[in-house]
């Protein structure tokens, strides 16, 4: 057993060198390969050759658009969970309010009736998700983490019960006819209509790469430093002049902002939006792909955020042994967690400077324990 | 704002508020404790709560009771009640047990980050609230009628039903047993020293597996009971109840100054009013949103609560 798990670990060493020493342009190739790989994949035409991959139950190209919400959230929890250390548990709450923003804003079922188009409403929408971080990070991004946490997750349990009680936001009748990006084909059809959903996966694609290369960037700036040591150690960071409250601050709104630009593009696609959409429990399934995929690498993130949303998807409408495999997902994120927590806090693909934290952590001595 | 509503059931309102009050004060003993000894949330609480109050429901069902069955003569009322309290309470000690040493003592070994913790501890509460959820199909489970809902007696024309009483009473006679165990006993030393300084506790000859665990399942007595409580207060338990709840006990051990035992029954019984004259003021569907607003404006101003955090000791 021990010599199997050495094996993968000298062999994952390995592979990791290589990947690290190789020259850039094959990194650069590789990249490119695997963009280009994400772009075809929703063509008939390719996913047919690929064996089990695509979904039985669903249409391909729907469960590739759900799967790539899952890595714009995974991407923009990361960067509150992963580099900046801070547990939010109610990262879906921003999803939401970005959704419900395009719908108040857009729909003719709204009671404000401005029947914005989408494009217009969708900066409105990060912009609102990113104040109501602000709002909600203000008072509690001051406080330990764990009250951060419970906050979080009462915040998305608020938004919810308000999109269920409030006659505002409709409940579950929900609102409907929510616009569809704009854009024409040559021949006059829309891009973004009702039947295929390629384009808005190609949208959303296209959308990850730039939020990605957004967040690297920050992650080799001064702000991303300034996360890192805060994740490591708060108090010396602010001995050091890391003015940490501030930074917490930012690493809160981004995320939210991303999690509000996720929602506008759901709800653009879905062109319905109700309060059944915004379950608790998609919360913890993205912070289950962020910890799985591991936190702090943004490839982890993006590995993590896909594969749980496509397991998901993959296991929808299988039966083993007169069993529904899908009822049993929570109850598997639920698992994961544990298992992960315990066995590899760094996740699969682990950054390499917290895999270097928690070993650090591991060697300090516990008296009596 | 419909104040009218307010002022006209403020008796009603009141009474309750304090029983529900009376549980949240339970559930949230359970916080305190473990966040007094392990400086921890204990997210899973909610799930030890939720397995108590399923015990209790699973008691009857095998004592031949359903959510239709009328018992009648007081001597056996009592005893229903007592056996399902006591299965309740094994039930919710045995599950806080198991999460203590699944999720938690594993990466107490590692010393691990503190969100460590927390991320098993919500991986652990929603593995076993789905489990609860699959095994009862997701359907919400029957209580049979074993209190009824007449009033007692009458405190300035608000009637007090024998439900409230009973909830109220056995509430405080688990906290006041608490007190004592925590306060007077050799084992509730312990505890006291683990809290005020592990380390220290350790070397002087305390066993801290051993206290820890303790904690867990005398947090979990409690749970369970407020488990059984809950299940005769509502007369229906879903799968999915323990959340929120969990939460608003959070707020209530928050309130009441989280690590401090009789905080928390001051704060269960204010945030079980709080709420009440809210939904009075504002509709029902508002009360689960006023719980919420008070731990935000609580952290904002007070994050110590009312009484401030302690477990017999000053902290530095």
């Amino acid at each position: 057993m021990s010599g199997i798990t050495e094996r993968i670990r000298t062999f994952r060493q390995a592979a990791g060198d290589r990947w690290r020493a190789a020259p850039r342009w094959v990194r650069w190739a590789v990249l490119a390969a695997v963009i280009v790989f994400f772009y075809a994949l929703p063509n008939k035409e390719f996913y047919q050759y690929l064996g089990p991959i695509p979904t039985t139950e669903s249409n391909f190209g729907q469960v590739l658009f759900t799967v790539s919400i899952y890595v714009l959230l995974a991407v923009g929890l990361n960067v509150v969970v992963g580099f900046a250390g801070l547990l939010d548990l109610g990262y879906f709450g921003f999803f939401a309010v970005g959704a419900y923003t395009v719908a108040v804003l857009t729909s003719p079922s709204s009671d404000i009736k401005t029947l914005w188009p989408w494009l217009a409403v969708v900066p409105i929408a990060i912009a609102l998700t990113t104040v109501s971080g602000v709002a909600l990070g203000t008072p509690t991004l001051r406080l330990r983490g764990d009250y951060l946490a419970i906050v979080t997750l009462g915040f998305a349990e608020m938004i919810r019960i308000a999109a269920t009680s409030s006659s505002f936001l409709k409940g579950q009748r929900g609102f409907n006819q929510i616009p569809h990006p704009p854009g024409h084909y040559a021949d006059g059809r829309p891009i973004f209509g009702v039947l295929d959903p390629r384009p808005y996966y190609w949208l959303v694609l296209t959308l990850i790469l730039l939020v990605v290369f957004g967040v690297r960037n920050l992650t080799h700036s001064r702000v991303g430093r300034a996360w890192v040591s805060i994740r490591e150690d708060e108090d010396a960071a602010q001995l050091m002049g890391v003015p940490t409250f501030k930074f917490k601050l930012w690493a809160f709104a981004i995320g939210a902002a991303i999690g509000g630009l996720a929602g506008a593009l759901y709800a653009g696609k879905q062109n319905f939006v109700n309060s059944q959409n915004f379950e608790l429990l998609n919360s913890i399934i993205i912070l289950a792909a962020v910890i799985l995929g591991g936190s702090g690498n943004i490839v982890g993130a993006i590995v993590g955020g896909g594969l749980v949303a496509y397991l998901i998807e993959r296991f929808r409408g299988i039966e083993v042994f007169g069993v529904e495999l899908y009822e049993f997902r929570f109850l598997a994120f639920g698992v994961i967690l544990i298992i992960m927590m315990i066995f590899r806090p760094q996740g699969l693909i682990p950054s390499r400077r917290r895999a270097a934290e928690l070993k650090d952590r591991r060697k300090e001595v516990i008296v009596g324990g | 704002m419909d104040f009218d509503g307010l002022f006209s059931h403020f008796g009603e309102l009141t009474t309750t508020g304090l029983a529900q009050g009376a549980i949240y004060a339970l559930v949230a003993l359970g916080y305190t404790l473990v966040y007094g000894v392990l400086r921890l949330i204990n997210f899973a609480h909610s799930e030890v709560f939720i397995s108590g109050a399923f015990a209790a429901i699973w008691t009857w069902g095998v004592l031949g009771l359903n959510q239709d069955s009328e018992v009648s003569g007081l001597g056996s009322i009592v005893l229903y009640l007592l056996i399902a309290m006591v299965v309740a309470a094994l039930a919710s000690a045995l599950t806080a047990t198991v999460i203590e040493r699944i999720a938690y003592r594993p990466l107490r070994r590692h010393n691990a980050p503190p969100l460590a913790f927390l991320i098993t501890a919500i991986g652990a509460s929603i593995a076993i609230s789905e489990a609860f959820g699959i095994f009862t199909r997701r359907l919400p489970q029957g209580v049979p009628n074993l209190v009824s809902n007449e009033p007692l007696f009458h405190i300035a024309g608000t009637p007090v039903r024998i439900m409230e009483v009973l909830i109220i009473g056995a509430a405080l006679a688990m906290m006041v047993g608490l007190d004592i165990f925590i306060n007077r006993t050799r084992l509730g030393r312990g505890i006291r020293a683990v809290a005020q300084d592990p380390d220290t506790a350790a070397l002087m000859g305390v066993n801290r597996d051993r206290t820890i665990l303790l904690v867990f399942i005398a947090g979990g007595t409690m749970a369970g009971v407020a488990g059984m409580l809950y299940d005769i207060r509502i007369g229906a338990l879903t799968y999915s109840v323990g959340f929120l709840l969990g939460l608003k006990a959070f707020t209530a051990a928050v309130l009441g100054g989280i690590g401090n035992l009789r905080g928390a029954l001051l704060g269960g019984l204010l945030l079980g009013l709080v709420e009440n004259y809210a939904s009075g003021l504002l509709g029902t569907q508002w009360k689960d949103f006023a719980a919420f607003v008070v731990l935000v404006v609580l952290l904002m101003f007070r994050p110590t609560g009312l009484l401030g955090e302690s477990l017999g000791r000053a902290r530095a």
